[in-house]
C-alpha cells in the first residue's frame, strides 16, 4: 500500500495506474474496520456468543452438564451450594444454583440462546419493517408520507415500557387464544409484536429522512428517464445507499433488545421459567444476595460483557461505514 | 413565530386525545372483567353488576370514553345516593384496589418521580456536557481514551442489573448508605439526598454517555467550522471562541435529545423506582399490572404520554426560538 505513488523503476508512468491499488467502498470500509482494536475484540466475543448458542446442546453435552438437571449432592443442608463462590467445582464450572444445585453454566449457555435469538429478531423485524415503510414514505411523500410520519409521532408518544408490561398478560392470553402455543412461544410472541409496534420509528425516521434527499439525485433521475418504475427504483437504486446508517443502527439496537429481554424477565413479564433466562437467574439470585452473591455476579457480569461487545462492535462498524471518514487514512 | 406556536400546540393536542382514544380502547377491549375486578375473591355477582353500573361499565364504549374525556376536563361522580363518591377534576377515573381516585394516586407520586428525573436529569447534563467538553479538547490524548472507555462501560450496563449493583454494594455489603426511603426536601433535605443518591447515580451512569458523545461530536464538528477559525485568527480569547462559537452551536442538538429523555424519565424510572423501593410513577405501574388495576394503568400510560408530549412541545418550542430556519420552513 506504500507503492500508491511510486513510479515504476524505469521511469515510464504509463505504468503508474497499474501500480494504484483499486479499492471498492466494501473493501475500505473492512481496512478501517480492521484497525480498531477494540472493534475486533467485540466481534470475537460475539462470534463466541453465537457459537455457544448455537452449539449450546452440543457443547453442554460434552461438558456433561445440563440445565434442568438437579444436583441435590451439591447443596448443603440449607439449600445453599457446598464450598465457596457459589459452589464452583470441577464438576460445576460456574457453580450451582441455591435450592435446586442446576448448574450455572450449563443455564447460562441456554440463556445465550435466548438472549440472542430475542436480539436478532427484534432486530430483523423493526429494521426490515422501519426499512421498508421509510423508503415508502420517502418516495412517494404526499399523503402516505404524512399518515406513515404522523403515525409514528403517536407511537413514540406512549410510554412503552409501561404499556408492555401492562398488556403482558392479557396480550398472551388473545395470543394462547388464536392457537400460539401456550407459556413460552405465545409470550415470545406477544413481546415480539410489542418491539415491533414501537420499534420501527427509529428505523422509519432515519431511512425516510435519507430518501428524501436520495430521491433527488441525478442517479435516481437517470433511472427514472430511462423508465424505471417506482418498485425498481426503491428497492434497486436507493435502498442500497442505506445499508450504512441501517447496518449502524441496527448494531446498536441488538444489544439494547438482549438487555431489554433480560429486564423483563426480571420483572417477571418476560420468559417463564423454568426455560434458562439471564434475566430470570439475576431475579432468583436477589433472594440470595447474602449467602450467595456469585450467583447474582456471573450472570450480570456475562450479561454486560455481551452488550458491551456489542456495543464496541457497532461503534466500530458505525466509523468504519462511515464514508466521511477521512480515506487517505487506510492508504 | 405565533403561527409556528399555535401549528405545534394544535399537534400536540390531537397527540394527546389520540393516545388517550388509543390507551382507552386497548385496556376496554382486554378480554378481563373490569367490573370483576372490582372486588375480592368472595364476590357475589350482584355486587359485580352493581359495581358495573357504579362505574360505567355497562355502557357502550364510545360513551366510556366521552365520561372519562369529561372527567379529565369537569370530575366525576360515581353512583348516587349513599355510595355517590367524586373524583375532582382532573379525575383519571377510581381505582377500586387502592379505594382512590386515579388523579391522587398518581398526583402523590410525582414529588418522588419528579426528584428523580429533575436530580438525575441535572447529574447527567453536568457529566456528559462536561466529559464531552473535555474529550473534545484533548481530542486523541489520554483523557479523551479514558472518557470514552468509561463511556463505553456505562453504556453497557443495562439499567436494573447497576441499581441492583449498587444497591448491594453502598447498601448491604459496605452498609454506607441506609437503605433508601424518600422523605419530602422541605422536611429533611439531607435525607432527602441521601434517599436519592443511588438513583440519580444509576441515571446518571446510564445516561452520561449519550451526551459526552453528543458533545464531542458537536464541539468537533463545530471547532472544523470557518467561523471559529475567524475567531482564532482575530485573535479571540480561547475561551471566548469556545464559549460563544463553539459551544452555542453545539449544544443545540443536546437540548433537543434532553428535552425528550427527560420527558421520557419523568414518565416514570420503572426500574429504578422498583429496585431501591421509591413509591414513583413507575412503581406505581409496576403495581397496577399485578394488580390488574386497569384505571391505574390507563391513567399512568396518559400521563407518562403527556410528559412526552409536553417537553417534545418545549423542545420544538425552544429549536424555533433559536433557530430560525426552523419556523420560516415547514
Amino acid at each position: 500500500m506504500t507503492d500508491v505513488l511510486s513510479v515504476d523503476e524505469r521511469g515510464d508512468d504509463s505504468l503508474l495506474v497499474t501500480s494504484i491499488e483499486s479499492k471498492s467502498p466494501k473493501r475500505l470500509s473492512w481496512d478501517r474496520f480492521k484497525r480498531d482494536r477494540f472493534a475486533i475484540a467485540g466481534l470475537g466475543v460475539v462470534v463466541f456468543f453465537l457459537f455457544i448458542a448455537i452449539f449450546a446442546p452440543l457443547i453442554t453435552k460434552i461438558i456433561g452438564i445440563s440445565p434442568n438437571a438437579l444436583d441435590r449432592d451439591s447443596l448443603n443442608d440449607y439449600g445453599l451450594p457446598n464450598g465457596r463462590f457459589g459452589g464452583i467445582s470441577g464438576k460445576h464450572w460456574l457453580g450451582v444454583e441455591p435450592g435446586t444445585g442446576r448448574d450455572i453454566l450449563a443455564r447460562l449457555i441456554y440463556g445465550a440462546r435466548l438472549s440472542l435469538f430475542v436480539g436478532l429478531v427484534a432486530t430483523l423485524i423493526t429494521t426490515s419493517v422501519g426499512m421498508v415503510l421509510g423508503l415508502i414514505a420517502g418516495y412517494l411523500r404526499g399523503r402516505v408520507d404524512t399518515f406513515l410520519s404522523r403515525l409514528s409521532d403517536l407511537v413514540m408518544t406512549f410510554p412503552s415500557l409501561i404499556l408492555t408490561i401492562a398488556l403482558v398478560r392479557p396480550g398472551t392470553q388473545r395470543l394462547e387464544a388464536m392457537g400460539v402455543p401456550e407459556g413460552n412461544p405465545a409470550r415470545l410472541t406477544y413481546l415480539m409484536l410489542v418491539t415491533l409496534f414501537f420499534g420501527w420509528v427509529g428505523f422509519f425516521r432515519i431511512v425516510r429522512g435519507q430518501t428524501l434527499a436520495l430521491r433527488e439525485r441525478e442517479f435516481v433521475e437517470a433511472a427514472r428517464s430511462s423508465g424505471a418504475g417506482p418498485g425498481h427504483i426503491i428497492f434497486r437504486q436507493i435502498a442500497p445507499n442505506l445499508w450504512g446508517p441501517i447496518i449502524a443502527l441496527a448494531s446498536m439496537s441488538l444489544p439494547a433488545y438482549v438487555a431489554y429481554e433480560a429486564a423483563l424477565s426480571f420483572l417477571g413479564v418476560g420468559i417463564i421459567a423454568p426455560t434458562a433466562s439471564w434475566g430470570i437467574m439475576l431475579q432468583d439470585s436477589v433472594h440470595f444476595y447474602r449467602a450467595d452473591p456469585t450467583y447474582f455476579f456471573i450472570p450480570g457480569a456475562t450479561l454486560f460483557v455481551l452488550v458491551m461487545a456489542f456495543y464496541l462492535l457497532s461503534e466500530g462498524l458505525r466509523d468504519a461505514l462511515d464514508p466521511k471518514n477521512d480515506r487517505q487514512q487506510v492508504a | 413565530m405565533i403561527a409556528y406556536l399555535t401549528r405545534r400546540i394544535l399537534f400536540a393536542g390531537v397527540l394527546l386525545l389520540a393516545v388517550s382514544l388509543f390507551t382507552f380502547l386497548v385496556f376496554a377491549l382486554l378480554p378481563t372483567d373490569p367490573a370483576a375486578l372490582t372486588c375480592g375473591k368472595a364476590c357475589t355477582p350482584e355486587r359485580i353488576e352493581a359495581n358495573r353500573t357504579r362505574l360505567g361499565y355497562d355502557q357502550p364504549l364510545l360513551t366510556q370514553y366521552g365520561k372519562f374525556l369529561k372527567g379529565i376536563v369537569a370530575g366525576r361522580t360515581y353512583g348516587e345516593g349513599q355510595g355517590e363518591f367524586t373524583c375532582g377534576a382532573p379525575s383519571l377515573g377510581y381505582s377500586f384496589s387502592q379505594k382512590d381516585c386515579v388523579t391522587s394516586l398518581i398526583a402523590r407520586t410525582l414529588p418522588v418521580t419528579g426528584s428523580i428525573a429533575i436530580g438525575g436529569f441535572v447529574l447527567w447534563m453536568i457529566f456528559g456536557i462536561g466529559l464531552g467538553m473535555l474529550s473534545a479538547l484533548k481530542r486523541g490524548r489520554w483523557p479523551d481514551r479514558l472518557i470514552s472507555i468509561v463511556s463505553v462501560v456505562g453504556l453497557s450496563f443495562p439499567t436494573f442489573f447497576l441499581a441492583l449493583l449498587l444497591l448491594f454494594i453502598f447498601v448491604i455489603w459496605t452498609q454506607i448508605l441506609p437503605f433508601p426511603s424518600y422523605v419530602s426536601p422541605t422536611e429533611d433535605f439531607f435525607g432527602w439526598c441521601q434517599a436519592l443518591l443511588l438513583p440519580w447515580l444509576t441515571i446518571t451512569i446510564i445516561s452520561s454517555p449519550y451526551y459526552i458523545r453528543l458533545t464531542r461530536f458537536g464541539m468537533l464538528e463545530t471547532m472544523n467550522e470557518d467561523y471559529v477559525r475567524l475567531g482564532i485568527a482575530k485573535g479571540l480569547k480561547r475561551w471566548t471562541v469556545l464559549r460563544k462559537y463553539v459551544l452555542r452551536s453545539a449544544l443545540i442538538p443536546i437540548v433537543t435529545v434532553a428535552g425528550l429523555d427527560f420527558g421520557a424519565t419523568l414518565g416514570g424510572a420503572v426500574f429504578t423506582e422498583s429496585i431501591f423501593s421509591l413509591p414513583g410513577m413507575g412503581r406505581l405501574s409496576i403495581k397496577a399490572v399485578s394488580d390488574s388495576d386497569l384505571p391505574v394503568l390507563v391513567g399512568t400510560t396518559l400521563v407518562a404520554g403527556t410528559f412526552i408530549v409536553v417537553f417534545n412541545l418545549l423542545t420544538d418550542i425552544f429549536y424555533g426560538l433559536v433557530d430560525p430556519r426552523v419556523r420560516i420552513h415547514k
